[in-house]
């Protein structure tokens, strides 16, 4: 078969096996999903399933036929030299075969998937109860941080190192790849390569407590120019308030404490146990991807945060003063 | 005693009805409330059986709270943290309440039947096996009624269930279960020498029913599977209550250690679960096919086969932790491996299928439906045993979907086949066919509704083990979908509940053997007496009922073995290994509540260690200890007043066995493997932190000195005098046999002594680092087992002293001198571990 027919034949097939995904499939829900790959990685393996499911299909319409034909459309007795064959191909030479051929072909596909050759960026990702400190190393040698957010430019391969001061976490991007898991204690890598645009949405994938289920994160794969633009921007301090309701709530935000966990860069607010908030405005989601980022959803984080997120060490602000908080979520918002 | 037995003669009939009026009178269960006092396998068997049954029920409601929490996105039915004590506990019952346990239970039931025994060797272990279980069970399930359930999923990955975790979520789980683990372990030994040693005279090993060699490998890979856990348990307990820091990473702990003991235990607890269902199916299929089973070596085969392999899968679990690729590569292989026996198995019975006359019925409507379903789960298996489809698929619906093909389709559906199947040889009633139609395709269909779209709910990026997830995800649907498709199985659930608790009176008795099956279980009477057999019958095929004739009619009889009760006492046959040659009458308990008592007692010890109440953990702990000393004591290698026994047929057979000829030996031997494998989980912790730290020892290890050695020095010297005092009292030399096992007493204090005193001068503080740690738990466990030695040295002397115990009537001392080869064995170990190895490291 040639690459091409080779192209063809798997395309029709996995086009032919999702449309009963698609029945349930909305726009969204690619987003995911590893059944809608967007990296190398995830294609391959996404290859892989669609074949697997092809054939696992075929051997259990199979094992049905000769059950079916045994006990229901011939129940009567056969010889048993026959039945003696049949353990043995069945039984023995057929699983030998397959199973010889699928395995050296999911070994051969592991040093693709896992090769760290010719990174073109290092993101440190730390799995945190329950949400994700994010470093970029950059070329300029100062990191920046931002959280529950990762960026991608398409086409380059990103190394992540991923790591965890709690408990056990695990990265996972489904439509870019394979996840792995964020354990005390050690350094794991995972490499990455994009090659479409678009936002997509990871999640830990290892049970971590309460609120294991709230601990997502938004993905963007961005061109490499738009990419660079936004990590320079990520890499500048935070920009002073505009309106006089956000400069009310920057007041606000470090009377009443923030700062002892939130670092917003340029402000006296330097904590590091909880996110860093430099741009948080500019974000894609707030909570580890549980809410939108506007004022409105600002306010019913800080106001409400251990009834939207049970067990999160941020202590709920709703004691606050009421016009205290939209003037916080005013100030964050414009934190871009 | 069936009513068409036609006798040869007046004489023999009237000789007959009497056995028959002594055998009921020994093996009669007790009335009342003295009925709990019952120890009969078929008494504590359908207990067993039925308790088990519950706690699946209990996961099951379990499983609908999830599933209705999950039928539509951002549910707030339950809160995170009840959802997630929900998850928790449908998972850790299933797997540890009904999985393993029903497979015990049921084989304590129906063993004996199916070897023409009277009963199990030691029917009051599984009597104690069960009230262990039951109130371990209780306590674990109870808890989620307080909100105090573990919450930190069924396999408790540290760190998150050791230092993030407050309460006694985590301590319930491991010292509750870490209970019925011991029971788990008691009913492997039992139903280990019963299959080796109480089969019936003829029955060779390669004749044995299948049913037998399955409980044969799988008793066999609890003995090597749940010491492990046990292993961890004792570890994680250790860091819980005492902070010493094998988890805990700023102290040169590490949670992947858990990880690999979890997993080493977890893995083959998978077969475990799934082995003893493919033996109904194995025992149902030559039924339905009328002819034996085609491939009867190659079943055997595959089944020890898959049992070795199943222990050299757990890193499978373990893929995303980023293992090198080594480890996938090797660990992959080996899962993709073990598809091949369990091929074979199958195909083994499709063989059989095709070869026989098929007959059509309920128990075979469930084979045929687990068959589909569990090829199905057998296929994601293999895909999932891909490691680069794993980092896609772990942790996520698929592997729920996986998971509930391959245990509701290898486990689930053959245990109801098997209840459909053998319900009239335990109640003498059959069920409903039309009841059993019904529940069988809410049950298929309903199963299939619920896990086949969680394969896409899984790669559509559903994590497992959420309690909630977002409307926009787009998942709801499916979820729905499978939320619907579990209230259909459950209603199937329920037909099956109903249509085994609907009165049966007006219903006809069964007629005997209904199914028309070939094994020595279907012997049994409509309605079944207490005794079992009448007579043990000589076997001479693996389907005696179809190819031995008039068998059933001579066993009823009484012209076999054992037909008769002269003294009034329970007696079973022992045989040989290999041959089935009769080598001893047994003599088997009665009804004692001596049992539960020392249940109640052993419970006390865990639960009071639960909540912390150490002293009164203590005085329950002891008071067990006295409790089954007092019944060792009382009831067991009783010396008889006659030494042999006419068994019937011109043989005559010894009452008293020692040595490895007994049944206790052989206890004592296979329970002190299980032991071994325990230790040798806590040395491979050892090591597991020498591959995973540079400085492991490191390098400011304090000196032990001599200690070590002095220890080593001792116990072997123990271990010699007890081997002296055992010879020593072959010779009846009563003197110097309480000299050599009274000094070998007081040199098991020193040796323990020295032991502690090792780590203790040398200022080894097990809390401050993994490495002191780690020889501390060493040392503990030494410490406790050389407690039980010397108890074991001066219950010899006390039994001697007391005339219960002599030069010919010496199983105590024998099987205390096999124990204490372990013993030198585990210090010698120990030893070379904690003082040795520093040195050459």
């Amino acid at each position: 078969m040639t690459w091409r027919e080779k192209d063809r034949w798997q395309r029709l097939f996995s086009t032919g096996a999702a449309l009963s995904i698609l029945l349930f499939s909305t726009g969204c829900e690619r987003r995911q999903s590893a059944l809608h790959p967007a990296s190398v990685n995830a294609e391959r393996i996404a290859d892989l399933f669609w074949w697997m499911v092809g054939g696992g299909l075929i051997i259990w319409a199979v094992v049905m036929a000769i059950a079916f034909f045994a006990t229901r459309a011939h129940p009567e007795a056969h010889g048993v030299r026959s039945a003696r064959w049949l353990i043995l191909g069945g039984g023995v030479a057929f699983p030998v075969v397959v199973l010889t051929g699928l395995l050296i072909y999911g070994l051969m596909l592991m040093p693709q998937l896992s090769s760290t050759a010719d990174i073109d960026l290092e993101i440190d990702v730390a799995g945190e109860q329950w949400w994700w400190r994010v470093t970029y190393q950059t070329a300029a040698g100062e990191p920046v941080e931002l959280a529950n957010e990762i960026r991608l430019p398409v086409g380059q391969r990103a190394l992540f190192r991923l790591t965890s001061p709690d408990v056990i976490h695990s990265f996972w991007i489904p439509p870019l790849g394979g996840k792995v898991d964020m354990i005390p204690g050690r350094t794991n890598t995972l490499v990455l390569e994009p090659t479409q645009t678009g936002t997509f949405r990871g999640a830990c994938a290892e049970y971590c407590g309460s609120s294991h289920a709230l601990m997502k994160f938004e993905v963007m794969v961005m061109e490499p120019d738009a990419f660079a633009d936004w990590l320079n921007r990520q890499a500048q301090p935070a920009q002073p308030p505009q309106s006089e309701s956000a400069r009310q709530g920057q007041t606000a935000f470090l009377a009443n404490g923030c700062g002892a966990c939130h670092t917003v860069r340029g402000t006296e607010a330097n904590g590091t146990l909880g996110p860093d908030l430099t741009h948080v405005g500019s974000r894609l989601s707030l909570g580890a991807g549980i809410l939108p980022v506007d004022p409105e959803a600002f306010t019913r984080w800080i106001g409400h945060t251990g009834a939207i997120k049970p067990d999160v060490k941020m202590p709920s602000f709703g004691m606050l003063p009421e016009d205290q908080l939209p003037a916080m979520a005013q100030y964050l918002s414009e934190l871009q | 005693m069936n009513e068409q037995t036609d006798y040869r003669d007046p004489e023999e009939e009237a000789l007959a009805l009497a056995q028959a009026e002594r055998l009921a009178k020994a093996w009669k269960t007790p009335k009342g409330w003295r009925y709990w006092s019952a120890v009969n396998n078929t008494e504590v068997g359908l207990w067993y059986t039925g308790v088990s049954f519950i706690f699946f029920l209990f996961a099951g409601v379990l499983a609908l709270l999830i599933r209705a929490q999950l039928a539509v996105p951002e549910n707030d039915l339950l809160s995170a943290e009840t959802y997630n004590q929900v998850f928790t506990l449908h998972g850790s019952v299933m797997m540890f309440l009904f999985g393993v346990p029903m497979f015990e239970a049921f084989s304590i039931l129906i063993l004996p039947q199916m070897l023409g025994a009277r009963d199990l060797p030691f029917p009051r272990l599984s009597a104690y096996g069960f009230w262990c279980f039951l109130i371990g069970g209780v306590f674990v399930s109870g808890s989620i009624f307080f909100g105090a359930a573990p919450q930190g999923g069924w396999f408790m990955y540290p760190p998150l269930s050791t230092s993030y975790s407050e309460g006694l979520g985590p301590d319930i789980w491991l010292l509750g279960l870490s209970f019925i683990e011991v029971s788990s372990l008691a009913a492997a030994v039992e139903l280990i020498v019963g299959v080796l040693k109480t089969r019936p005279p003829g029955m060779r090993i390669n004749l044995m029913p299948l049913y037998s060699w399955y409980i044969l490998v799988v008793a066999g890979m609890i003995l090597f599977a749940f010491p492990p856990l046990i292993a961890g348990d004792l570890l994680f307990e250790m860091e819980r209550a005492f902070d010493w820091p094998f988890f805990d990473v700023s102290r040169g702990g590490d949670p992947l250690l858990w990880q690999h003991l979890f997993w080493i235990f977890g893995h083959p607890e998978v077969y475990i679960i799934f082995l003893p269902a493919v033996a109904l199916v194995a025992t149902i299929v030559p039924t339905a096919a009328r002819r034996p089973i085609v491939g009867y070596s190659w079943i055997v085969l595959a089944a020890v086969g898959t049992g070795f392999i199943s222990f050299g899968l757990w890193v499978h679990h373990m893929f995303t932790t980023g293992m090198p690729a080594v480890s996938l590569a090797f660990f992959s292989a080996a899962s993709e491996a073990v598809a091949i026996p369990t091929g074979v198995q199958i195909f083994c019975f499709l063989a059989t299928a095709l070869a026989g006359r098929f007959v059509k019925s309920v128990p075979m409507l469930f084979v045929s439906g687990a068959l589909a379903i569990f090829v199905l789960g057998g296929l994601t298996g293999v895909m999932v045993a891909i490691a680069p489809f794993d980092f896609q698929a772990h942790d996520t619906y698929f592997i729920v979907a996986h998971l509930h093909y391959v245990l509701i389709g290898g486990m689930l559906f053959p245990v109801i086949a098997g209840i459909y199947y053998f319900f009239p040889l335990i109640t003498s009633k059959k069920l409903s066919d039309k009841l059993g139609k019904i529940g069988f395709w809410l049950m298929f269909i309903g199963f299939n509704v619920a896990f086949l779209p969680m394969h896409f709910t899984g790669l559509l990026g559903m994590p497992r083990r959420v309690y909630t997830y977002s409307a926009d995800s787009g998942f709801g649907l499916l979820n729905m979908v499978s939320s619907i498709g579990a209230f259909v199985l459950a209603a199937g659930v329920a037909v099956l509940v109903w249509d085994v608790l609907r009165p049966k009176g007006k219903q006809p008795t069964c007629e005997r053997n209904p199914w028309g099956a070939g094994t020595l279980e279907w012997l049994v009477e409509m309605p079944g007496r207490a005794w079992g057999v009448r007579s043990i019958p000589i076997i001479r095929s693996r389907y005696p009922l179809w190819d031995q004739p008039n068998l059933m009619r001579d066993v009823d009889a009484g012209r076999f073995y054992l037909p008769d009760a002269q003294e009034g006492k329970r007696e079973t046959l022992i045989s040989t290994i290999i041959d089935a040659d009769p080598i001893q009458c047994l003599r088997v308990p009665g009804p004692t509540f001596k049992a539960l008592w020392a249940a109640i007692f052993t419970g006390g010890l865990f639960i009071f260690a639960t909540y912390k109440l150490y002293w009164l953990a203590i005085a329950s702990g002891t008071l067990a200890l006295i409790t089954i000393l007092i019944w060792l004591w009382r009831d067991t290698a009783i010396i008889p007043a006659k030494q042999t026994k006419d068994i019937g047929l011109g043989v005559t057979l010894p009452i008293y066995a020692s040595g490895a000829k007994s049944v206790g030996w052989w206890a004592m031997f296979i329970t002190m493997i299980g032991n071994m494998s325990a230790f040798n989980s806590l040395v491979f912790g050892y090591f597991f932190f020498w591959t995973v730290h540079d400085d492991f020892p490191p390098d400011n290890t304090p000196d032990l000195g001599f200690w070590p050695v002095a220890a080593l020095v001792a116990i072997l010297l123990s271990w010699a005098l007890t081997l002296w005092a055992r010879r020593l009292n072959n010779l009846d030399h009563a003197s110097g046999y309480y000299a050599a096992l009274g000094l070998g007493a007081l040199l098991t204090v020193a040796g323990a002594y020295a032991l502690w005193a090792g780590p203790h001068f040398a200022g080894m503080d097990p809390t401050s680092n993994v490495y002191p740690a780690t020889v501390w738990v060493l040392v503990l466990w030494c410490l406790i087992h050389l407690g039980i030695g010397l108890i074991m040295q001066l219950y010899c002397l006390a039994r001697r002293a007391a005339g219960r115990m002599t030069a010919t009537h010496d199983i105590d001392i024998r099987n205390v001198a096999l124990y204490w080869h372990f013993m030198a064995i585990t210090l010698a170990t120990t030893v070379a571990v904690i003082a040795g190895f520093p040195e050459v490291a």
